[in-house]
């Protein structure tokens, strides 16, 4: 079969942006057509992963007028809402359209524009995926993250300080990430004594709020040789839910989304955790990068805490996981987010990173919506 | 009032309700109230950051009650009941002083919960008032 292939890949810069919605989208696209020297035109689909510009901005309908501004007319378009994880679904999207064989050319932009809203507006935004019984007492996403990461501390007996230093982890590699919101590293004492948000987290176990976009470009692996010898393959993509009401779970520190998405990769890629090379994680909370890296299978659960004291998961450890910097550095615009993950993925495999760079021949990324609500995982490979 | 927690007939109980069971796929026919019982905190936060119309700060926990047969809404089928069965609710607390994870709370009606119409959601879409969890 012939595998799909990503030939082109952009971010712009993340961060309090004086663009709008369609404008982060044309720039991201652009940049990435560029990369994949290919046309507009040559587009058979073209994707948009957003959550909500129509909540934010008033502008609905941004799939269309982005293949407008780029030239793709008339190629078929669709927006794809998954919440915070519509990059990973948008990449699962992007993947489906190639690998039916309904496209050979598609291309992805997912972008968010949010800054331009209060933290309580965009929360409120946010926390409207909620069920109304949850919506009515005022829960955002934070305080879904505030009482897990107590009972996860609670439970697996791990120190507060293990949150901290995944905090410390991700800032120090966004320092090497020119499109970062935040270039800057943070000690424990800072995470530690930072403003309380959703006790027991505070400011820094949260990402920001952040404007910005990121695109890549899909096509079958023979078309892809037309263009170039630097790509990488989409080896395993998989996408699933888990309750849409948060408390109904039985085991609160589990994400059945991360596990069952991830099973759906793997056995699709013909790989295991033991092969994962680079990880980029849905860090939107310091505690959802140990959740995740638990019930993806590199660690043990209740033990992910241990594997950040460690080291494991820094830049130099066995297992690198968000060398971007992840959402917590980097930033969090919604639809962006998943996109971004694996450009970031793109650049480590074609060995693009710079001061970032890994040694990795195979990358996961995990993208997570609402509080685990949807969930995909992709995982990028050199061809 | 009621807090009303939703059983299909082969006894699994879900708050808030569901169209279809979302253990076995059965339509649930029985409601049981948890107003008058008695629950224990899987975990709780303070929110310090919250959305317009929100309390700040605002005190939520996960609250977990036991259901047992003599709670069924005037059914006499013993085969309505699972034993042991459970059900949890997110709802504010009333205070987080002292709250640790295991406490007893109850739940107290609170006629707005948050200021309807401030946030994003259409206020004749849900309701607004419900149950807080009072510390025992
Ligand atoms: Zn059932």
């Amino acid at each position: 079969m012939d595998r799909v292939a990503i030939i082109g890949a952009s971010m712009t810069q993340f961060g309090d942006r004086d663009a709008w919605i369609r404008e982060l989208l044309a720039e991201a696209g652009d940049s990435a057509l560029r990369d994949a020297g290919v046309d507009g035109s040559d587009l058979d689909h073209l994707y948009v992963s957003n959550m909500a510009s129509g909540e934010f901005e008033g502008q609905t309908g941004v799939p269309n007028a982005l293949a407008h501004d780029l030239n793709a007319v008339p190629a078929y378009t669709a927006r794809i809402d998954q919440t915070s994880s519509s990059g990973g679904a948008g990449i699962f999207a992007a993947w489906q359209s190639v690998a039916s064989g309904a496209s050979e050319m598609t291309m992805l932009v997912g972008g968010e524009k949010m800054t331009h809203r209060t933290t309580g507006e965009a929360t409120d935004v946010i926390a409207s995926l909620t069920h109304p019984v949850e919506y009515k007492h005022g829960v955002t996403l934070p305080s879904f993250a505030g009482m897990t990461a107590r009972k996860y501390l609670d439970e697996y007996d791990a120190p507060r300080e293990s949150l901290g230093k995944v905090a410390v982890k991700n800032h120090k590699n966004g320092l090497d990430n020119p499109h970062a919101q935040f270039r800057k590293e943070v000690d424990l004492d800072t995470v530690l004594d930072s403003p309380i948000v959703a006790d027991p987290l505070r400011l820094y176990d949260f990402c920001p709020i952040t404007d910005g976009s990121a695109a890549l470009v899909f096509c079958p692996e023979s078309v892809a040789r037309e263009y170039t010898d630097d790509y990488v393959v989409v080896s395993g993509v998989g996408g699933a839910t888990d309750t849409h009401v948060v408390h109904e779970r039985d085991d609160p520190t589990t994400m059945g989304g991360v596990v069952e998405s991830s099973q759906i990769a793997y056995e699709m890629a013909d790989r295991g955790p033991e092969d994962i090379d680079v990880a980029e994680l849905h860090d939107m909370f310091t505690i959802l990068e140990f959740l995740q890296s638990e019930d993806l299978g590199f660690f043990e659960k209740g033990e992910g805490w241990k594997a950040v004291e460690e080291g494991v998961t820094d830049r130099d450890g066995d297992l690198p996981i968000n060398t971007s910097g992840g959402l917590k550095s980097k930033g969090h615009p919604l639809g962006a987010s998943g996109v971004a993950q694996a450009y970031e993925l793109y650049q480590q495999l074609l060995g693009d990173a710079g001061a970032r760079q890994v040694d990795a021949e195979v990358g996961l990324a995990c993208n997570v919506g609402g509080f685990g609500n949807c969930v995909s995982t992709t995982i990028l490979e050199q061809p | 009032m009621t807090l009303d927690a939703y059983r299909c007939e082969n006894g699994h109980v879900t708050y808030p309700g569901h169209t279809r069971c979302p253990d076995c796929g059965e339509p649930q026919t029985d409601t049981v109230d948890l107003s008058e019982e008695t629950g224990e905190v899987v975990t709780w936060t303070t929110s310090t950051a919250t959305p317009p119309g929100v309390r700040e700060p605002n005190h939520l926990a996960i609250v977990e009650f036991e259901v047992s047969e003599s709670h069924s809404d005037g059914s006499s089928d013993s085969s309505a009941g699972v034993d042991g069965e459970t059900v949890r609710a997110l709802g504010q607390l009333t205070t987080a002083d002292g709250v640790e994870i295991g406490d007893e709370v109850e739940p107290v009606y609170v006629e707005e919960l948050r200021e309807p119409g401030a946030g994003i959601r259409e206020p004749e879409s849900q309701e607004w008032d419900g149950y807080r969890f009072e510390p025992v």
